[in-house]
Parts: C-alpha cells; sequence; structure tokens
C-alpha cells in the first residue's frame, strides 16, 4: 500500500487566534511495503502528520491517498491502519489477550478465529506466555509489543508507530527496533514511525523525511541523506557527535577555511563565504595537511576526538586512537569530497 | 495600587522569616540547655496530641452513642430520665421491633427506595457525567445546574416539590392551582393525578420520592464521575476508535471499567445514604410520613430512620427509647451486610 501525501497542511488556532502552522505543504510518497521514518526536532509536526494519516486530526488543507484511495475524509476506524502510541495506551483493566483482540471483537469473525488470531500475533511479537497478565504486570519492552501486536491483528493496511521507543531503556531500545524492523520484514506492511531520535530512525528505516517547522526538508534513505545533505539543517540534524559547521571561503576554486588551511576543492562554485561543514570522522591524517594541537582530547575507546580552535570556533575531529598515542602535534585533513558547502543566505548546498 | 501590594508581599515576607528564625532559635536554646525533649517527642505522642480536639468532639457525639444504643438495646423498662431500668433482654426488644407492622412496612419503604433510586442515580448521573464531559460550549453552564440540588436547602426543594405535584381529590375535579406536573399530564390529555394529597395512591407518593431522591443525588454523583472520566487518557479512545469500537463499546468497555473505583464508592455511600432517608420524605410528604386517605386510613411512607425517631418521640415512657436502640442497630445490621456484600463484589469487579 503505497501512501501519498499531497501538499498536506494542518493549522493550529489558539484561543487567541494565533495561528500555527504545524505541518506545512507536506508532499511526500512513501514506498509500498517500506518501513519509513519521519525524523524531526520536537514540534516540527511529524505526530501531527502521523495523526493525520491516522485520522485523529483533521488536515487544514490538502489531501492523503492509500494506494488510489482518497481517504482524507475517511473515519480513523474506515482507514485500515494500526497505531501504535507513544505510551502504548493499552487499557490497563484487560488482560493482555484481551487487549489484543479488542480490535477483533468490532470486526465480523468468529471467536474461534479471532482466539487463533490473537495467538498468531502474540507469538510474531515473542509475547504468547504472557497472554494472560495484565499490561502493568509487563516491562516497558513487553507492553511495546502488545502494543504492536494489538495493531497488527486485524491485518490493518498501513502501521503507524508514534516514537515507538522513547519509553524504553537503552538497551531494551536497540533490541526492539531490531524487533520492529523483523516484524515489518515478516509482515510486509508498509510501516511510518515517527521518532526524534536520528540514530533510531537511521538504523531502521528504508527511508527517511526531515521535517523542520512542519516543512519537508529531505526524503532519501539514510546513509544518503547522511553523506549527502540537502541544507545546512540536516547536515546539523543528523550525526553524533554532530557535524562542524565553520565559516569558510572559496577562493579560485579552493574552499577555504581561514586564510590558510584549505580543506578541499570546488570548480564549479562562485567565489564567495559559504558555511562549511565536515563531519568529525571526515579528517584523516596527511602529512601535508594542516597543524592540530592535541590538548584537548577525549579517548573513547576505538576513537578519539580531538578538540581544536581554528579562528574563535573549536572543531571536533574523531581519529583513530593509535595514531595520536603520545603525540603533541598532529597533521590533518579532510577526506576528498566530505566537505560540505552551503550557501550563506539559504542553507544550501552547493554542489 | 502595586505599592501596597508590593509593601503587604514584604511584609508577609519579614513575618514568615521571622517565625522561622524564632523558631530555629527556640529549637537551639532547648537543644543547648539539656531540654531537647521538648521538641524531639515520640511521633506517636505528637500524633495523639493534634488529634485530641477530634477525637474528644467524637468520643461524644459518636462513639459514647453508639456504644450506649447498643446497650440500651438490651434494657427493659429503661428511663431516658433517671436512666434507670428493670433488667435485660437479650434479643426482646429485636422482637417487638421486627414484629411490628409499621416496621416490617418502613423496610420495605426504605428498600424500595435504596434498590429503585441507587440504579438509576448512579446510570443516570453516569450518562449525564459522559454528556457533560463531550460537550464544550455552556459546559460549565450545565455543570452548575446539575449542582445546584447539592447545595439547595431539603426543605426549600421540598417545597418546591409540593408545588410541582400539587393536587388532591377536590382540586382535580375542579382545575384550580394544580400543580406543574399535573398541568403538564393535562396539556398531553391526561388525567390530573392527586400525588400526594388526599386521594394519592402508595406508588404516587412513592414516586415522587423516588424522582426526589434520584434528583437529588445527581449532583454529587455527577461530579465524581466527571472529574473521574476527564482523568482518562484520551489515547485509550483514540485507540479504540482507530479499533472501530462505536461510542457505546468505548463507553461499557472503557469509561466504565476505568471509573469504576468512583462508581463502587457512589455506590457504597449512596447504599447507605439511602438506607438513612429521612429528610426528603418528610419535605414531601410531611413530619409523619402519613398521608390521610379519608376514613379508610392512611398510607404510610414511613422510613427506617423514621420508625427509629417515632420511637424516640415517645421515648417518656419507660422502654421505648430500647425499641429505638433495637431498631437502629437493625438498620446498623441491615447497612453492614449490605456494605459487605458490596466489597466482596467490588474486590473481583473494580479495577484499581
Amino acid at each position: 500500500m503505497e501512501i501519498r501525501l499531497e501538499q498536506l497542511t494542518k493549522v493550529f488556532t489558539d484561543k487567541t487566534g494565533k495561528e500555527t502552522r504545524a505541518v506545512d505543504d507536506l508532499t511526500i510518497t512513501i514506498p509500498s511495503g517500506k518501513l519509513v521514518g519521519l525524523l524531526g526536532p520536537s514540534g516540527c509536526g511529524k505526530s501531527t502528520t502521523l495523526f493525520m494519516i491516522a485520522g485523529l486530526h483533521k488536515p487544514s488543507g490538502g489531501k492523503i491517498f492509500f494506494g488510489d484511495d482518497d481517504v482524507t475524509k475517511l473515519a480513523p476506524e474506515k482507514r485500515g491502519i494500526g497505531l501504535v502510541f507513544q505510551n502504548y495506551a493499552l487499557y490497563p483493566h484487560m488482560t493482555v489477550r484481551q487487549n489484543i483482540m479488542f480490535p477483533l471483537e468490532n470486526l465480523n469473525i468468529g471467536r474461534d478465529e479471532a482466539t487463533k488470531l490473537v495467538v498468531e500475533m502474540a507469538k510474531l511479537v515473542g509475547i504468547e506466555d504472557q497472554l494472560d497478565k495484565k499490561p502493568a504486570q509487563l516491562s516497558g519492552g513487553q507492553q511495546q509489543r502488545v502494543a504492536i501486536a494489538r495493531a497488527l491483528v486485524k491485518k490493518p493496511r498501513v502501521l503507524l508507530l508514534d516514537e515507538p521507543l522513547s519509553n524504553l531503556d537503552a538497551r531494551l531500545r536497540l533490541q526492539t527496533r531490531e524487533e520492529i524492523k523483523r516484524i515489518q520484514r515478516e509482515t510486509g506492511i508498509t510501516t511510518i514511525f515517527v521518532t526524534h531520535d536520528q540514530e533510531e530512525a537511521m538504523s531502521i528505516s528504508d527511508q527517511m523525511v526531515i521535517l523542520d517547522y512542519g516543512v519537508q526538508q529531505q526524503m532519501d534513505k539514510p546513509q544518503s541523506m547522511y553523506n549527502k545533505p540537502i541544507n545546512l539543517f540536516v547536515a546539523k540534524f543528523l550525526g553524533n557527535p554532530p557535524i562542524n559547521i565553520v565559516e569558510g571561503k572559496i577562493v579560485d576554486g579552493k574552499v577555504m577555511i581561514g586564510d590558510n588551511i584549505q580543506v578541499s576543492t570546488r570548480k564549479n562554485a562562485k567565489d564567495g563565504v559559504y558555511d562549511l561543514g565536515i563531519r568529525p570522522e571526515d579528517f584523516r591524517f596527511d602529512p601535508n595537511g594542516f597543524d592540530v594541537d592535541t590538548k584537548d582530547m577525549d579517548h573513547i575507546g576505538r576513537d578519539t576526538m580531538i578538540r581544536f580552535a581554528v579562528g574563535d570556533i573549536v572543531l571536533r575531529a574523531l581519529v583513530d586512537s593509535d595514531s595520536v598515542q603520545g603525540q603533541k602535534t598532529i597533521k590533518l585533513s579532510v577526506k576528498e569530497g566530505k566537505t560540505h558547502v552551503f550557501e550563506k543566505e539559504t542553507g544550501h548546498v552547493v554542489l | 495600587m502595586n505599592d501596597f501590594k508590593h509593601k503587604l508581599k514584604n511584609f508577609l515576607w519579614n513575618v514568615r522569616n521571622t517565625i522561622h528564625v524564632s523558631s530555629v532559635r527556640t529549637s537551639e536554646f532547648f537543644q543547648k540547655h539539656h531540654l531537647g525533649f521538648i521538641t524531639r517527642w515520640p511521633g506517636w505522642l505528637k500524633a495523639i496530641f493534634y488529634l485530641l480536639p477530634a477525637l474528644t468532639l467524637l468520643a461524644i457525639f459518636t462513639f459514647y452513642p453508639i456504644f450506649n444504643s447498643f446497650l440500651i438495646s438490651f434494657y427493659t423498662g429503661y428511663n431516658i430520665q433517671t436512666g434507670e431500668f428493670d433488667g435485660y433482654t437479650f434479643l426482646g426488644n429485636y422482637a417487638v421491633v421486627l414484629q411490628h407492622a409499621n416496621f416490617k412496612q418502613a423496610v420495605l419503604n426504605t428498600a424500595i427506595i435504596v434498590f429503585v433510586s441507587v440504579p438509576i442515580t448512579i446510570i443516570v448521573g453516569l450518562l449525564i457525567a459522559v454528556a457533560l464531559n463531550a460537550i464544550k460550549p455552556l459546559k460549565s453552564f450545565y455543570q452548575t445546574i446539575f449542582f445546584l440540588p447539592y447545595v439547595t436547602n431539603t426543605i426549600a426543594i421540598g417545597l418546591v416539590f409540593a408545588f410541582i405535584f400539587s393536587g388532591n381529590q377536590n382540586t382535580i375535579i375542579n382545575p384550580v392551582g394544580l400543580g406543574l406536573a399535573n398541568q403538564v399530564i393535562s396539556w398531553f390529555g391526561g388525567e390530573p393525578i392527586a400525588w400526594v394529597a388526599a386521594g394519592a395512591t402508595y406508588w404516587s407518593a412513592m414516586s415522587v420520592i423516588l424522582v426526589y431522591s434520584v434528583w437529588n443525588g445527581l449532583a454529587f454523583k455527577i461530579i465524581v464521575f466527571l472529574a473521574g472520566i476527564q482523568g482518562i487518557d484520551k489515547q485509550y479512545y483514540q485507540s479504540a476508535q482507530i479499533d472501530g469500537a462505536s461510542r457505546a463499546k468505548s463507553f461499557t468497555r472503557i469509561t466504565v471499567p476505568l471509573i469504576s473505583p468512583m462508581i463502587f464508592y457512589i455506590l457504597i455511600t449512596s447504599v447507605i445514604g439511602s438506607f438513612k432517608t429521612y429528610s426528603s420524605v418528610v419535605a414531601i410528604i410531611n413530619k409523619e410520613g402519613l398521608i390521610t386517605t379519608g376514613a379508610e386510613g392512611s398510607i404510610n411512607l414511613k422510613t427506617i430512620v423514621f420508625y427509629i425517631y417515632d420511637y424516640i418521640g415517645g421515648a417518656s415512657l419507660n422502654g421505648v427509647m430500647s425499641y429505638a436502640s433495637a431498631a437502629a442497630i437493625i438498620l446498623f445490621a441491615i447497612i453492614l451486610v449490605f456494605t459487605v456484600i458490596q466489597l466482596q463484589v467490588g474486590k473481583r469487579r473494580v479495577h484499581y
């Protein structure tokens, strides 16, 4: 089931009549059978988008298509979606079995079949031995699985996950995101999930959409988005430790930081002042590079983070631990083609 | 104005500081002079000290009378003036009370009020609370309307009810000054009814009492249920909606179980309250609880509390107070049994 959003817009009006455009003119196509992450800082409209797809929020403008069906005006229960809420919204007074069976009670199927489906789903998410417990007796990860099972049991066309991992601890998060990916692969259901955690989004999504203030910034595969950010926002948002942003210039096709550090070459760009983005891991040792003082260093296992100043700006470089051992200064340069050049005015990348 | 506010706040700040500093000084002083025990009382002693005023009043006006009425119910020939009595009887007073025809009628009247008005109030209250929760405009206006009976004097409401349900044998034949209820019945082409006056029947009078009990009990229940409903996470309903549950189903499967602690609390308190019905019958019928119907006799609408009060009224006769006490203990026993049953059922049905 392919999902198309066409110029989807949501405007919230508060009591004083002030308007907030939570989602602004969003046009994206979510390919069938893929796991797509909506990513952005809090308040960027990603949950609003999800709830509009679910039908819980009415769009102020634009259209939503599931395949060829226009579902913009359709009630949530008629859309054939499964939604997993951030806090799971499991009914606390029902057992796990009753929780998973709840969506089936509203369908026209027999009790035996429903019971069978519940067990089948519980097996899929790995909670078949917890069926007679109440949600409060389960751990966060198990509750999460119950919520997914409940969303999937009625065989929805689309699965929507709202910040599915934010209530779990770090270890469980890792485990659950693999689990979600597995379940998605096994069922082949088109899945959209919302997160503010870039690592989470990058690790499980087939495609990623980055939103900021309700406006789509970029949609691409996680790795290509990381390697080729379309603008300054995406570049800054992705990556941990974050990308170094430093003011630089292009003179005669040379990309320069300050007056004497050349980091790259750009033949086809106009001379002028630009913002340069260099990821910490894109520095390398180079006898011909610029001198870097190694006073300020953090050893983090395999890698070493060096903080060094260029002019007023502190940059971070992530390098191999072995090579900096006991050296006072080292020479660094930037890997070929890894300098991102952004226009100063618009923040767009210059190719 | 702002200057004044500022000064006032400053003043309060200084007062608070002074109190704090002086209390710290005092306790330091005590510590220094080996008087620390004054500030360091054991917890239980402090607790008793704080509870003492309330405990004293409760002991005098609640615990002692309860205990005493229990004792009195076993006396024979008890004189309330002198406190003298002839002797003891184990169940004699209880037997007298239980065999009394009026007591049986009182139990029946009370039972009807309890078993009809309590379920209706709870169901209607729940529905109104859900409806109130669903509307946005005029919400506080409706809340006020439904809460009014709670703050209105019972006797004042009784007067209004007397007007609404007024009309007796004579005024019905010659329709002058019929009450609101009878006027409405007339508009729809029905026959006016003598609700609570001469010519009334048992059920017409009882139905007025029931209407009153339901309406009067609604206010508090609506407030409690509304508070409970507002505390339910909206996501449960959103989730149910996505799963295709109808509104009725959301109500029975989500709302009711999730506010079952409130429903249970209301059930227990209102069953107890209804068993103790008294003032509503006084307000609607009269302080005898009897409707005289000519020569044939009267309709008896006394509740158990009525029956107890009737005995207390005649307690100048030796031994009658013991009947009143016995009746009160019987009422206590009935309420106890019902409450224990409800608590047992509640253990399985209520989701905390």
